[in-house]
């Protein structure tokens, strides 16, 4: 693969060295404070999730039920993002505790665990935003790059991006299938049979909870609650889908071809992560309630890295990059957001340009910012 | 009932458990995870401590003389020992103990005896263990321990004797108990439960205390033992210290093999040298190359694969996990062996090649 024009080989992969080195502190230096940052986390998000629901019993005074639904949507938030996410990615699995495990944990996600570890850790893990490999690029939905073909089906995509945030869990369930892959055979109909009932199994105990068991719990309050359980739900996804997509999709972010594949080494692979990926600026709570995920940059060069940490090494990768003249893209949430819907704007029309042939196509020359 | 409550609760609680929040309020509440709380520390010897645990609902008594497995969290990470339960079960308060000596260089030794707070949570499972006197007991039991051997010693003892009243009445027809514990340990100070053991042994006509100091009086061998216990071929023995005290025993026994009963509680591990292998562990998805002379075990867990594990030296088959493919090398012999769906000791295995293992 092409080294980025203002780099060498031996830069690049003193770039990677220099990355490693702050990784194997991090690992080096795991100890009882990070456990018992997890741990708090976790218990912090069941005691917001009970009160919530209690709270949302008392749902006929209106400052409950605001109270109580803000309080589950929270702890619906802190569920996926800080702490399912990051467990599944094996960020905890060094404590060797099975209760906090990425081969044990199952979350309040439509999509199972291990399916989602398989699309996620895996696939987008290792080929961040290559065209044709990294299927995260639009989510089979969305015109995300221009090096997508055009067609007319994308002119809503606003539409089905705007319903992609709402249903976001179900979206990303579906998404996991690989259902694409089953007409040329690389998957088998059983297979994707056995993980649909799999997600099935899972969205009935999501509804029975949210929709059934607990508004019949709350007697007389059983809209209320149920609206509650609705409107959290809703806002999680919505907030979900907010972070995720302006991790790998804001201006700055680039996109790659498979050549850039061959060979990749580890220096290389570290640099593809860092251009791929942006940040978010703010506070630590807005950090904590991303998930971390606004270190998309440190998330993905470190995926299994306790999230806790990323807020530590971020200024030290800032400063590498600085070193080696590389972008580190980071901006407010307002910013990467309005960047994003930007990009699904435009490119739901054809264009821009001619589409680019692989020799001057952007995705493979590498930006520098000196 | 309670069963079925709990399930009807796991529609409110699913993808989690009733206890995962239940437990927020009390960890021993959790049944599916055997647990236990340190309520007190008592120092016995200079490095060496009793905790006083109390276990979750799902606990059953153990038989004196048995081990339990424990997980202690030590900066964050999870370590599973196993130590012999030092107290006779069902005790009034509903608590079982053990006692650990601080073993230099012992990760988890060293954090109980000396840096556990009552408090502190710490994961178990169930008794086990065969180093356990029969009902009815033998009338003459010898006793042989040495440093911390005399743990599940203590928890037989106190079954065996009948309390340490001055004149116990006896079943008639049964033949009164004649116990003798020959017990070796640095100086007086560095036993174990030594003022109960000489308390025990003044106000009880049944039990016979011989203590060896060794700092002054050296390594008991087989002919001091003739001597302090003459007719100790004939006895059945329980013999629980260092390997090689438990080899000369074992090697001098001349009374019917059934009769000597042996607890090790220090691997014996061979070095080695022996070229290693890549690992793959199936059923979490990880590799790692490991050293021919590195246990499974470690290899496992410093690739962050869940490796159950229990004594670490390879008696309490905690640690097995099925071979898929490739030939694993026994670290206390050396021996090279394995095929495929043998179960395979990975706290005395190390790779002999390229191995999968299914954990």
């Amino acid at each position: 693969m092409p080294a980025p024009s203002h780099l060498t080989r031996a830069e690049v992969e003193e770039f990677g060295r220099e990355l490693d080195r702050i990784r194997d502190e991090v690992l080096a230096g795991l100890g009882e404070q990070d456990a018992r940052y997890i741990r708090g986390v976790i218990a912090t998000q069941r005691k917001l999730e009970m009160s919530g629901r209690v709270l949302l019993f008392a749902s006929w005074l209106p400052p409950a039920w605001a109270a109580g639904t803000a309080a589950l949507a929270t702890a619906k938030i802190l569920e996926n993002m800080e702490i399912g996410h990051n467990v599944l990615h094996g960020q905890w699995d060094w404590m060797r505790d099975p209760k906090i495990h990425s081969t044990t944990w199952e979350w309040d996600s439509a999509c199972p665990a291990d399916l989602w570890k398989h699309s996620h850790n895996f696939v987008h893990h290792t080929w961040t935003n290559v065209l044709g490999k990294d299927r995260d690029i639009g989510y089979s939905a969305l015109r995300i790059s221009p090096e997508q073909q055009w067609h007319p089906v994308y002119l809503a995509q606003p539409l089905y991006n705007i319903l992609l945030a709402l249903f976001f869990e179900y979206g990303i369930a579906i998404y996991d299938l690989e259902l694409e892959r089953i007409p040329s055979g690389q998957k088998s109909l059983k297979e994707a049979l056995a993980q649909l009932r799999a997600i099935a199994g899972k969205v009935q105990r999501q509804i029975v909870k949210d929709y059934v068991a607990f508004p019949l719990l709350a007697g007389p309050a059983f809209l209320p609650v149920l609206l509650g359980n609705l409107t959290a739900n809703l806002a999680r996804n919505v907030w979900a889908h907010t972070i995720i997509f302006c991790g790998h999709f804001p201006e700055g972010a680039e996109f790659f071809t498979e050549d850039r594949l061959q060979d990749e080494t580890r220096g290389e692979w570290y640099l593809r992560q860092l251009l791929g990926s942006c940040n978010i600026d703010g506070s630590r709570l807005f950090h904590i309630m991303s998930g971390n995920l606004s270190h998309q940059i440190e998330h993905h060069l470190f995926p299994d890295l306790p999230s806790n940490r990323y807020a530590e090494i971020a200024p030290r990768v800032r400063a590498l990059c600085e070193r080696f003249g590389l972008a580190y893209t980071s901006d407010s949430l307002a910013r990467q957001a309005g960047s994003v819907w930007k990009r699904v704007l435009r490119l739901a029309l054809p264009g821009p340009g001619p589409q680019p042939t692989a020799a001057t196509s952007p995705a493979r020359k590498l930006k520098a910012v000196a | 009932m309670l069963g079925k409550l709990n399930h009807a609760a796991q529609w409110l609680s699913t993808p989690l458990l009733p206890e995962d929040y239940l437990g927020l309020l009390d960890p021993l509440w959790s049944a599916e995870e055997l647990r236990g709380r340190v309520e007190g520390v008592c120092p016995e010897t200079a490095d060496a401590a009793t905790l006083v645990i109390r276990p979750s609902r799902g606990w059953r008594a153990h038989r004196p003389g048995q081990w339990v497995r424990i997980g202690v969290d030590i900066q964050g990470r999870r370590h599973w020992r196993t130590y012999s339960l030092s107290s006779p079960p069902e005790r009034p308060d509903g608590c079982f103990t053990i006692t650990v000596k601080a073993i230099p260089d012992g990760l988890v030794s060293t954090h109980l005896a000396r840096r556990t707070a009552p408090g502190t949570i710490v994961r178990l499972a169930g008794p086990e263990g065969e180093f356990v006197v029969p009902e009815p007991p033998p009338p003459r039991p010898l006793f042989l321990t040495a440093g911390s051997g005399i743990t599940p010693v203590m928890a037989i003892l106190s079954g065996l004797l009948p309390g340490d009243t001055a004149h116990p009445t006896w079943p008639p027809g049964q033949e009164p108990p004649d116990v003798v514990l020959v017990h070796s340990a640095p100086t007086p100070q560095d036993v174990i439960f030594g003022a109960r053991l000489r308390h025990l042994a003044a106000r009880s006509p049944y039990l016979r205390l011989h203590e060896r100091h060794t700092r002054s009086a050296g390594r008991l061998s087989p002919a001091d033992l003739a001597g302090l216990c003459p007719d100790w071929a004939q006895r059945s023995v329980w013999a629980c210290g260092p390997a090689a005290m438990l080899d000369e025993v074992a090697a001098h026994w001349t009374g019917p093999a059934d009769r000597l009963c042996v607890e090790r509680f220090r691997p014996a591990v061979l070095a080695s040298g022996e070229a290693g292998g890549r690992v793959r562990f199936t059923r979490s998805g990880r590799e790692a190359d490991a050293g021919g002379a590195t246990p499974l075990l470690t290899v496992g867990e410093d690739a962050g694969v869940l490796m159950p594990s229990g004594c670490r030296m390879g008696i309490c088959h905690s640690c097995v996990g099925r071979l898929r493919s490739g030939r694993v090398r026994d670290l206390r012999t050396g021996q090279v062996h394995g095929e495929a769906g043998d179960l395979i000791q990975t706290c005395v295995s190390a790779a002999a090649g390229p191995i999968e293992i299914e954990l």
